[in-house]
């Protein structure tokens, strides 16, 4: 991230696609709006939950990365207590992703 | 809902004046890429300064390259709706966002740059991964076996 705020007054990752990894287990990946008393603030959120998602998270992001958010919710607000580590979708891709295992041979 | 004409207008020009061709009507959209021909990009501009602000001087920069797209294109999303809309058909295996840039040859995608792919960028690196994709995919005399 460049640090700059494009809206004056906002946070650093206001406007940016980030990825919110929940203390449950789900992760969220939308635009960042703000934090406040009430929790995360997302717009156009899509949401991986390991419970019912037919693929892994890596796999499910690198289809966000390449295709697009897939968006489930237009508008969420993440609770505090579940709100978990936050990054920049690009960011994430670069420090977190695992590539895809080999196929078999 | 849209914003004001006046408030976009330089919005608009900021691109209009690069060369590239605003389409504004389904009409305009499909007598542009409909026919597939060659190699076009598509520059969905948007009001967003959070990502718009670094893809319009982007695009200026991109297309200072030696190679380039043979059709250039821009529509307005969030004003010119059906034009957006239709502009998207043409590359609807990708979500919409805005601002984003699709690269299209002989009417297939081949390089799609997404609004995160945008965010929080600065034009320079924007435009320098425009232009690998300009060379990649727009160079005339690309062999055949190097195609992709």
């Amino acid at each position: 991230m460049t640090g700059h705020v494009f809206h004056p007054g906002h946070e650093p990752l206001h406007g940016v696609t980030v990825v919110v990894e929940g203390t449950s287990g789900r992760t969220w990946v939308g635009r960042y709006h703000e934090r406040n008393e009430r929790g995360v603030v997302m717009h156009d959120v899509a949401i991986h939950d390991p419970a019912t998602a037919a693929v892994s998270r890596e796999e499910w992001i690198e289809k966000l990365r390449r295709f697009g958010i897939a968006v489930d919710e237009p508008f969420v607000i993440l609770p505090l207590k579940e709100a978990g580590p936050i990054a920049p979708l690009v960011e994430w891709l670069e420090t977190k992703a695992r590539p895809a295992p080999a196929p078999p041979r | 809902m849209p914003y004001p004409e006046m408030m976009i207008k330089p919005m608009r020009e900021e691109v209009t004046r690069l060369g590239v061709q605003e389409l504004r009507t389904v009409g305009e959209v499909d007598e542009a890429l409909g026919p597939g021909e060659g190699t076009a990009l598509v520059f969905v501009n948007s009001v967003c300064g959070c990502a718009a602000g670094g893809a319009r001087p982007a695009l200026t920069l991109a297309l200072q390259h030696g190679v380039k797209p043979q059709h250039l294109y821009t529509v307005f999303a969030g004003q010119d709706l059906d034009a957006t809309a239709r502009a998207r058909s043409y590359f609807a295996e990708y979500r919409p966002s805005s601002p984003s840039i699709a690269l299209l040859r002989e009417g297939e995608v081949v390089h799609f740059v997404h609004r995160h792919m945008i965010e929080g960028r600065g034009p320079e690196a924007i435009a320098a991964d425009l232009a690998a994709a300009f060379d990649r995919f727009c160079s005339a005399a690309l062999p055949t076996d190097r195609l992709p």
